[in-house]
């Protein structure tokens, strides 16, 4: 070695080590849902969607009162105007000013998207769980049954019902929509449910004397519930689809009441002359359904711990 | 036959653990029953480990999970502390389960992938140490975690974090929070590294000694399984073909099919490898759905005779504390004539 490279050992200080301090430091302890909604918030994309969707909702609950038209109300000296100070999305063949009418119509679609959503969520997750829980011949009757209802075409349902019951109105639509809606997450619940069962942490759970109940609290609803949260933000876009389609072929809302489908099936017979008509509630149903199924992808990467970088 | 009763009796005080005659039969389908685990008879010593060895599906897994009521047993008899436990029931069972504690092949699928580790480890303590704090809680995990070799800074992460050995480590934690008198390990190293099983061998050895537990060690690592365990079983279909001390199954097999397992373990040098006589076993493990007749074995036995095939053999004491269950040997641990090798 030369004389020059080494450094004399007067040079050298130990500093010392600890080493159960070697690993301390790092993040505070945080729980499941901060952790989820740490991670959602990274998602710019996500986080745009449900920006969009706060203002269409804002607009939805407010909206209708702001234009200082009712959304009934006809004018005659006032039809198809195109969008102006006066009507910022212009007006319909009847006169009726089109920024209330799309908002009112919000409501009916966002109303039907969210409940006939969370109905059919309620009553899968109940359905699913059950037939899980019990398993053997029970499991496979409800499962029997769900494959049944999901053959049926909803189209000939909603027809059926509507028939039936005489009406068009919300209700019947809720009731058409959601009759065979949980099905798809009663299976995705029961499989979620099935494997969990099979999953050796419960089984630890099962040995450390964790009762039935705490088990199902604990392990198995937490490990589906992202997956049910998921399911819902998919299926609100799909129910405000279905609703707009059928309002659209004329089985849906019926005038005076509105919804973004109907609005959309009355403006197309002009499409040619006033665009606008059509595109100010096709607008909306694409914003909306983009925004949440983008915020349900979120969701989905945030709600998994895996994704956890 | 006198004697012999009286040193059982004596031996009882320190025996933790007594199955007799347990069975487990899962249905399958509407008329076929699988036999997991056939008339198996298992004392423990407190404090020792007794390894059990076999092939895949040879119901070691069933066995442990038995032994500590995760499953009913069909029949047999299950004393712990000499205390009959396979009835058990409600907040008897409950206080069963304190003591008896599990750590599972699979660390990927045996932590909740949704709480976090200091949760995991607590989840014991919140059933059966009801009257700790939060904070005494927080202590005590954070003396687990240190415990079995783990910074207390996990405490908050998830399992996904973690590595296949943390994991592991994170497991035995969970066992241990409960303070348990009797682990089954169900293969606690298979899923890892060869340099991780080491050190998570090393681990329960440590705490062994530490806390003066008793194993129940399911591998199919014979040598891992030679290199903890004071005694071993080996289990063929479900049934126990030769239990005996460590040294004495390793050094003189009787059991056929031991002999078969232990010719097959690997030798590092190379030379030894090379020329060593290994007995290669023909053909597949019988489907447990429909086992042969008489001894289990005999399918695949070099030796089996027509006694074999109708009689199934009683495991039988043949040499002091040495149980095997064959024909070949008369109740003095002879060889019965000659052995003819097909």
């Amino acid at each position: 070695m030369k004389q020059g490279t080494t450094i004399p050992a007067d040079k050298f200080r130990i500093i010392g080590i600890n080493e159960q301090e070697s690993e301390a430091l790092a993040r505070k302890r945080i729980g499941y849902w901060q952790d989820a909604w740490r991670r959602f918030k990274q998602n710019k994309i996500a986080l745009a969607a449900a920006v969009i969707l706060v203002i269409l909702i804002f607009f939805i609950i407010f909206g209708p009162m702001m234009s200082g038209y009712d959304y009934e109300a006809m004018d005659q000296s006032a039809i198809n105007q195109f969008p102006s100070a006066a009507h910022w999305f212009g007006t319909d063949s009847l006169g009726r000013d089109l920024f209330a009418r799309v908002w009112q119509a919000g409501r009916i679609s966002i109303i039907i998207g969210l409940v006939a959503a969370l109905v059919s969520s309620l009553v899968g997750s109940l359905y699913g769980g059950i037939a899980a829980y019990f398993g053997g011949t029970v499991d496979d009757v409800m499962m029997r049954i769900v494959e049944i209802l999901l053959s049926i075409p909803y189209l000939l349902i909603v027809i059926l019902i509507s028939v039936f019951t005489d009406s068009k109105s919300l209700g019947t639509m809720l009731v058409a929509l959601t009759l065979t809606g949980w099905c798809g997450i009663a299976r995705i619940v029961r499989g979620q449910m099935l494997q969990l069962k099979q999953q050796e942490f419960v089984l630890a759970a099962n040995a450390l004397g964790v009762s039935p109940m705490k088990i199902i609290l604990r392990h198995m609803i937490p490990n589906t519930l992202s997956l049910i949260i998921v399911a819902i933000t998919f299926d609100i876009p799909g129910y405000i689809f279905s609703e707009a389609f059928l309002s659209y072929v004329g089985l849906g809302i019926q005038s005076p009441q509105t919804s973004w489908g109907a609005l959309a099936s009355a403006a197309q017979e002009k499409f040619m002359f006033y665009p606008y008509q059509l595109f100010f509630p096709a607008l909306m149903i694409a914003l909306t359904m983009l925004s949440f199924t983008l915020m349900g992808d979120g969701l989905r990467d945030a709600l998994d711990p895996k994704q956890r970088k | 036959m006198q004697e012999m009763k009286q040193t059982q009796n004596a031996d009882q005080a320190d025996e933790i653990l007594v199955a007799e005659d347990i069975c487990k039969y899962f249905k399958a389908g509407k008329k076929q029953t699988v036999k997991a685990v056939d008339h198996v008879n298992i004392r423990m010593k407190r404090g020792e480990t007794l390894g059990l060895v076999g092939e895949s599906g040879c119901g070691k897994t069933t066995c442990g999970r038995t032994l500590m009521r995760l499953y009913d047993p069909t029949s047999g008899k299950i004393y712990f502390e000499g205390r009959d436990i396979s009835k058990l029931k409600g907040k008897e069972l409950l206080s069963f389960k304190k003591d008896v504690q599990i750590i599972f092949q699979d660390p990927y699928a045996s932590l909740d992938p949704r709480m976090t580790i200091g949760e995991i480890i607590s989840e014991g303590m919140d059933v059966h140490l009801k009257n700790l704090s939060a904070k005494e809680k927080e202590a005590r995990v954070m003396e687990l975690l240190a415990k079995v070799g783990l910074n207390a800074e996990y405490a908050n992460r998830f399992a996904h974090e973690l590595s296949g050995g943390q994991r592991q480590r994170v497991g035995i934690a969970r066992a241990l929070a409960v303070e348990p008198k009797f682990i089954v390990c169900d293969e606690p190293i298979s899923a890892l590294d060869v340099s991780i099983q080491a050190q998570v061998v090393n681990l329960l050895m440590k705490l062994q000694r530490e806390m003066g537990l008793t194993y129940l060690f399911i591998s199919h690592d014979l040598s891992m399984v030679k290199h903890i365990s004071d005694r071993v079983g080996v289990m063929y279909l479900g049934s126990m073909a030769e239990l005996a001390d460590s040294e004495d199954l390793y050094g003189k097999p009787m059991h056929p099919y031991t002999q078969a397992l232990i010719s097959a373990i690997p030798e590092a040098d190379a030379d030894t490898e090379n020329t060593k006589d290994r007995i290669k076993l023909e053909g597949e493990v019988p489907s447990p759905l429909n086992p042969p007749s008489g001894c289990k074995f005999r399918t695949r036995c070099r030796f089996a005779t027509e006694r074999c095939a109708q009689e199934a053999p009683k495991l039988r004491e043949l040499r002091p504390n040495h149980f095997v269950a064959c024909h070949l040997y008369d109740d003095n641990g002879k060889l019965q004539g000659e052995l003819k090798a097909e």
